[in-house]
C-alpha cells in the first residue's frame, strides 16, 4: 500500500527535491498578461509558474505546434515511465500528459486498457508515482499534465489530490469521466492550487455546450478527435478542420486534437487544420508495452517521438 | 478458512443451541461427529430459522425507529433535475456521451406522459410478458417460519419469475426497445451478467427487429453458457470481454465504450437502476409496475398494504421496482438484501452497501468497493447478477436516509434457501432471488404474528441449475439420513474442487470422518467409488496443506472402510 517505489532506479537521480516550482525558462513566460487573454479562468490563478496555457503561448509566438505524448504510469515500471518522462521531454515534447493507471478505464481503447491494467498488476499506485514525478519533474523543461479517472481523484479527497499533485510539480489535469456539469468542486480546487484543468469537447458536443467547455477549459482545449474511445485509427476525421473552425470561434484559447492520433502524416494533417497541439496516445503506449525490453521501448519511444517531432517542423 | 468464520458470524445475532428439529431435512448434518466449521454453521443457521420467537416486539420497535429518521429530503423529487438522489447518480461519462443521455432523457420525458406510448407499452406487457404477475401466498414457506405457538408471519412472494424469459429484466428490455424505437436507433447493446438482462433484451430484440450486441464477460460466458446459447438462438451478437476480470464490471465498461464509439446509431439498454442519469430513473421507472401491481393485489387479497418487503440487490433494479411505489408508506419496512459472498469480512462478497465507500462507477456517484487507491475490487457472489461491485445511486440514498435497510446474506445461505423454497413451493428461485429469500431466516423470527412480508420473486433458477449443481448435491431427505448429506457436500466439493484447493481440504476431513461413521449404510452405492477415488486425493492435499488440522485417523479407516 505505502510501498513506494520498489525500485532502485531513482537512487542515482540527481537530487531528489521537492519543487512547487518549475526552473525558469524563456523570457516570454513572464508575459503573464498574455495568459489572461487565454483563459478567463486565469484571472483567478495566479501562476507564477510555467503551465500549460503559458506553454502555448510561447509555442504560438514561435508559430510552432505543441506536441503532447501520453504514456501510462508505470507501465511497464515506474522507472521506466520514469526513464520515458526524460526521453520524451528531451526529444522536444511540449508538455507531457501521464496516465494514472486505473481499473475502469471507461474512455480508453484496448492499448491503454491493457498498459493500465499491467501497471497495476506490478503494483503501480498513486504514492508511488508521485515519488517519481518528485524525483522527475525538476529534470524536465516541459510541464505535465495528469490524466486520471475520477475515482482515485474522489478517493484521495479533491483537495488534498490537488495538493499533493501541485507537490509533485504536477501543472494540468485531465479527468475523462466528469463532463462539465460536475466539474465544479474539480474546477475550485484546482484553481486554488493553480492545477489548469483541461476539458474536452467532441463531435458529439452541440456547439452551445462546446461554446460552455471552452469557457470553463483552462490549460487548453482538448478536441477529441473521433466518436470513440482512445486508440489508433487510419485516418484522421475530417470532421476535424470543420469542428476547429467552429471552437476557434468561440475561442482564442489553445486547441489540441487527441484519441486516434498515432502517426506523423495525422500530426502534420492536424496542424495544418489549425490546431494549437497534437495529443498522440496509444501508438506510442503500444510502443513502450510490446517492446521486448523496457531499454528496446525506450529506444523506439525517442525514434517515434523524432519522426512526429519533425513533422511539425 | 475466512468464509467459514463469516458464514458463521453472519448468524451468529441468533445463534442459539437447539435440539435440532428433525422435520427439517436440511439440519442433519449438525450430528456429524466433527468440528469443521464450514458445514457446522450450515447446520446452526437452520436450527436457529424455525423457532425463535421472542423479541419481535423489540425488532418491531427498532425498525420504526429506523423509519422515523427518514429525513425531510426523501420529499424532494427524485432524482433532482441533475440526476441527483442526494449526493448520488448524477453523470460522469465521457462527454461523447453527454449529449445523447440528453437526448435520452427528453425523449423519456415525452414518452412518459404519451398516451400512445403507454398504450404500446401495455400491451405488449400483459400479452408478450404476461404481466400482471401473482402475489402469491406460499402457504408452505409461511407454515415453515412458523413458531411453535403457532404464530408468525404470513409470506407472499411477487412472482416475476412467471414474466417471460423468466425475471423482472423483461420490463425494462421491453419498454427502452420501444424507446429506441422512438429515438430512430436500430443498433442495440446491453451488458449482461448472469445472462438474464442479456436474454431479456436479445428476446425484445427479436421481438422488434432490432440488431442486439450483448457483451459479457469471458468468465461469466462460460459460467452461464446455457444463456450464451438461449441469445445466441434469439439472433444476438455475444461478445466475450476479456479485459479486467473478465465479468459483469468490465462487460459494462465495455458496453459503455461500444456506445461512446457508436452512439449516434445505437441505444445502449442499461440493464439495472445504475449508470448516468436517466438510467436510474428511466429503469426505474419502468419496473415499478412490481411496486404498483403489489400494492394493488395487497388490497384485493388482505384489504391492506403489506408490512415487508423484501428484495435482493445487486445493482437493485427489482428492489427498487418493488420498493418505489411505496417509498412514501412511512409504514412499510424496505428490505434490501445483498451478496455477502464467501462472507463479509472475507474480502469476497458484493455486499457493496454494507462494506462499500462512496465513489464513482460507471457514470454515478454510489457506494462501490474499492480499495484506497480507489481502483474497484472485484467482488465475489455465487450468483452472477449479484456479483457487482456498484450499486444503483437511489438505494445508496435510500440507505443514507435510514428508509430502506439492507442486509447480506452468503453463498451458502443462498444455496440454502434455492433448496428450500423448490422443496417447500415447488418453486425454483434464481440465485439472486434466493439471497432475498434466504433473509427470511433472520427476519421471520423477529416479526409478530400476521405480518404481511412481499419478498421479489425476481427470477426464476432454471439458469442457475448448473452453478447449484456444483455446490448441492441434492439427496432425497428423510431416507438416506446423515451419512448421505455428508457425502454428498464432500461429492458435490469432488465434482468441482481441485483436489488439492484449500476448501477441499475441509471436504476431505468432513468425508473421512462421514465413512467412518456412516459407511455401513452408502456401501454399494455408486457413490462410494466417487468417494474414494476422493480420498485418494487427500493424502496429496494433506502434503499440499501440512499446516491444516487434519486428523489421518478417521481418513485411514475411511479407505480402508472403502476399498
Amino acid at each position: 500500500m505505502a510501498v513506494a517505489l520498489k525500485s532502485g532506479c531513482f537512487l542515482h537521480f540527481d537530487k531528489p527535491q521537492n519543487r512547487a516550482s518549475l526552473p525558469p525558462r524563456t523570457p516570454s513566460q513572464l508575459r503573464t498578461s498574455s495568459i489572461k487573454s487565454f483563459s478567463p479562468m486565469a484571472a483567478l490563478t495566479t501562476a507564477p509558474t510555467v503551465g500549460l496555457s503559458e506553454t502555448f503561448t510561447r509555442l504560438r509566438e514561435q508559430g510552432k505546434v505543441a506536441l503532447i505524448p501520453y504514456i501510462t504510469a508505470g507501465d511497464p515500471d515506474l522507472s521506466t515511465t520514469a526513464q520515458a518522462l526524460k526521453v520524451l521531454d528531451s526529444c522536444g515534447s511540449d508538455i507531457i500528459e501521464l496516465g494514472v493507471p486505473y481499473s475502469d478505464p471507461l474512455a480508453d481503447g484496448p492499448v491503454i486498457q491493457a498498459a493500465a491494467t499491467r501497471s497495476l498488476a506490478r503494483g503501480t499506485n498513486f504514492n508511488g508515482i508521485i515519488s517519481m514525478l518528485k524525483e522527475v519533474v525538476p529534470q524536465l523543461t516541459c510541464p505535465v499534465a495528469l490524466f486520471s479517472y475520477y475515482n482515485p481523484i474522489l478517493k484521495r479527497g479533491t483537495e488534498k489530490f490537488m495538493s499533493i499533485i501541485k507537490d509533485a510539480g504536477v501543472h494540468g489535469l485531465v479527468v475523462p469521466d466528469v463532463p462539465l456539469e460536475e466539474t465544479e468542486i474539480l474546477r475550485k480546487e484546482a484553481a486554488k492550487k493553480n492545477i489548469e484543468l483541461v476539458l474536452l469537447t467532441t463531435p458529439t458536443t452541440p456547439t452551445g455546450r462546446m461554446k460552455a467547455i471552452v469557457e470553463a477549459a483552462e490549460g487548453f482545449v482538448y478536441l477529441v478527435s473521433s466518436v470513440g474511445v482512445t486508440g489508433t485509427r487510419d485516418s484522421v476525421s475530417g470532421r476535424v478542420e470543420d469542428l476547429l473552425k467552429e471552437i476557434k470561434e468561440a475561442t482564442t484559447k489553445p486547441v489540441a486534437v487527441g484519441f486516434g492520433i498515432s502517426k506523423p502524416e495525422h500530426v502534420k494533417q492536424v496542424a495544418r487544420w489549425g490546431a494549437d497541439g497534437v495529443i498522440i496516445g496509444s501508438a506510442i503506449v503500444k510502443l513502450l508495452g510490446e517492446a521486448k525490453s523496457p531499454e528496446e521501448g525506450l529506444k523506439g519511444l525517442e525514434n517515434f517521438i523524432k519522426s512526429l517531432k519533425s513533422a511539425l517542423v | 478458512m475466512a468464509a467459514a468464520a463469516a458464514a458463521t458470524s453472519t448468524c451468529s445475532p441468533s445463534k442459539r443451541h437447539h435440539s435440532p428439529n428433525l422435520s427439517k431435512p436440511y439440519s442433519s448434518p449438525s450430528h456429524l461427529p466433527l468440528n469443521f466449521r464450514k458445514f457446522t454453521s450450515r447446520a446452526t443457521r437452520t436450527a436457529v430459522s424455525c423457532t425463535l420467537a421472542r423479541d419481535t416486539a423489540a425488532a418491531a420497535a427498532v425498525s420504526a425507529a429506523v423509519m422515523q429518521e427518514a429525513p425531510p429530503s426523501l420529499d424532494l423529487p427524485r432524482p433532482d433535475s441533475f440526476g441527483r438522489f442526494g449526493k448520488y447518480g448524477g453523470k460522469y461519462v465521457p462527454e461523447t456521451l453527454m449529449h445523447a443521455l440528453s437526448e435520452l432523457e427528453t425523449a423519456f420525458h415525452s414518452l412518459a406522459g404519451d398516451p400512445d406510448f403507454e398504450r404500446e407499452l401495455n400491451g405488449i406487457l400483459k400479452d408478450y410478458v404476461g404481466r400482471e404477475s401473482p402475489l402469491y401466498f406460499a402457504e408452505r414457506l409461511t407454515e415453515h417460519y412458523k413458531r411453535p405457538d403457532g404464530e408468525g408471519p404470513h409470506i407472499y412472494l411477487k412472482r416475476e419469475d412467471l414474466n417471460h424469459t423468466g425475471a423482472h429484466k423483461i420490463n425494462n428490455a421491453v419498454a427502452q426497445a420501444l424507446l429506441a424505437k422512438r429515438l430512430g436507433k436500430k443498433r442495440i447493446i446491453a451488458e449482461t451478467g448472469a445472462g438474464q438482462h442479456g436474454v431479456a433484451t436479445a428476446t425484445v430484440c427479436a421481438r422488434f427487429g432490432l440488431q442486439c450486441i450483448i457483451y459479457m464477460g469471458a468468465q461469466d460466458m462460460e459460467r452461464q453458457a446455457l444463456n450464451v446459447f438461449r441469445m445466441r438462438l434469439l439472433g444476438a451478437e455475444v461478445r466475450p470481454v476479456h479485459s479486467g476480470t473478465a465479468t459483469l464490471k468490465d462487460a459494462t465498461s465495455e458496453a459503455i465504450r461500444d456506445w461512446v464509439t457508436n452512439v449516434e446509431t445505437t441505444h445502449y439498454i442499461l440493464g439495472s437502476v445504475a449508470g448516468p442519469h436517466p438510467y436510474p430513473m428511466m429503469v426505474r421507472e419502468f419496473h415499478k409496475v412490481i411496486g404498483k401491481e403489489t400494492r394493488k393485489q395487497a388490497l384485493e387479497k388482505w384489504g391492506g398494504k403489506p408490512d415487508v418487503l423484501v428484495a435482493c440487490v445487486g445493482g437493485g433494479s427489482n428492489a427498487i421496482g418493488l420498493f418505489h411505489d411505496f417509498v412514501d408508506d412511512k409504514d412499510v419496512r424496505l428490505v434490501g438484501v445483498e451478496a455477502a459472498g464467501f462472507g463479509l469480512d472475507s474480502g469476497k462478497h458484493a455486499a457493496t452497501l454494507t462494506k462499500g465507500e462512496v465513489g464513482v462507477l460507471h457514470g454515478a456517484m454510489s457506494y462501490l468497493l474499492q480499495d484506497d487507491d480507489g481502483q474497484i475490487i472485484e467482488p465475489h457472489s455465487i450468483s452472477a447478477g449479484l456479483d457487482y461491485p456498484g450499486v444503483g445511486p437511489e438505494h445508496s440514498f435510500l440507505k443514507d436516509t435510514g428508509r430502506a435497510e439492507y442486509h447480506s446474506v452468503t453463498d451458502d445461505e443462498a444455496l440454502e434457501a434455492f433448496k428450500r423454497l423448490s422443496r417447500l413451493e415447488g418453486i425454483i428461485p434464481a440465485l439472486e432471488t434466493s439471497h432475498a429469500l434466504a433473509y427470511l431466516e433472520k427476519l421471520c423470527p423477529t416479526l409478530p404474528n400476521g405480518i404481511k412480508v412481499v419478498v421479489n420473486c425476481s427470477g426464476r433458477g432454471d439458469k442457475d441449475v448448473q452453478t447449484a449443481i456444483k455446490y448441492l448435491q441434492v439427496v432425497p431427505y428423510r431416507t438416506t439420513g446423515k451419512c448421505a448429506v455428508a457425502l454428498a457436500v464432500v461429492l458435490q466439493d469432488s465434482n468441482v474442487l481441485h483436489p488439492r484447493s484449500e476448501r477441499a481440504c475441509w471436504a476431505i476431513q468432513l468425508s473421512s470422518a462421514a465413512l467412518t461413521e456412516y459407511v455401513p449404510c452408502t456401501r454399494g452405492s455408486e457413490d462410494i467409488g466417487k468417494t474414494s477415488a476422493f480420498c485418494g486425493d487427500a493424502a496429496a492435499a494433506m502434503t499440499t496443506y501440512p499446516e491444516k488440522p487434519l486428523s489421518t485417523s478417521p481418513l485411514i479407516a475411511a479407505m480402508e472402510l472403502v476399498f
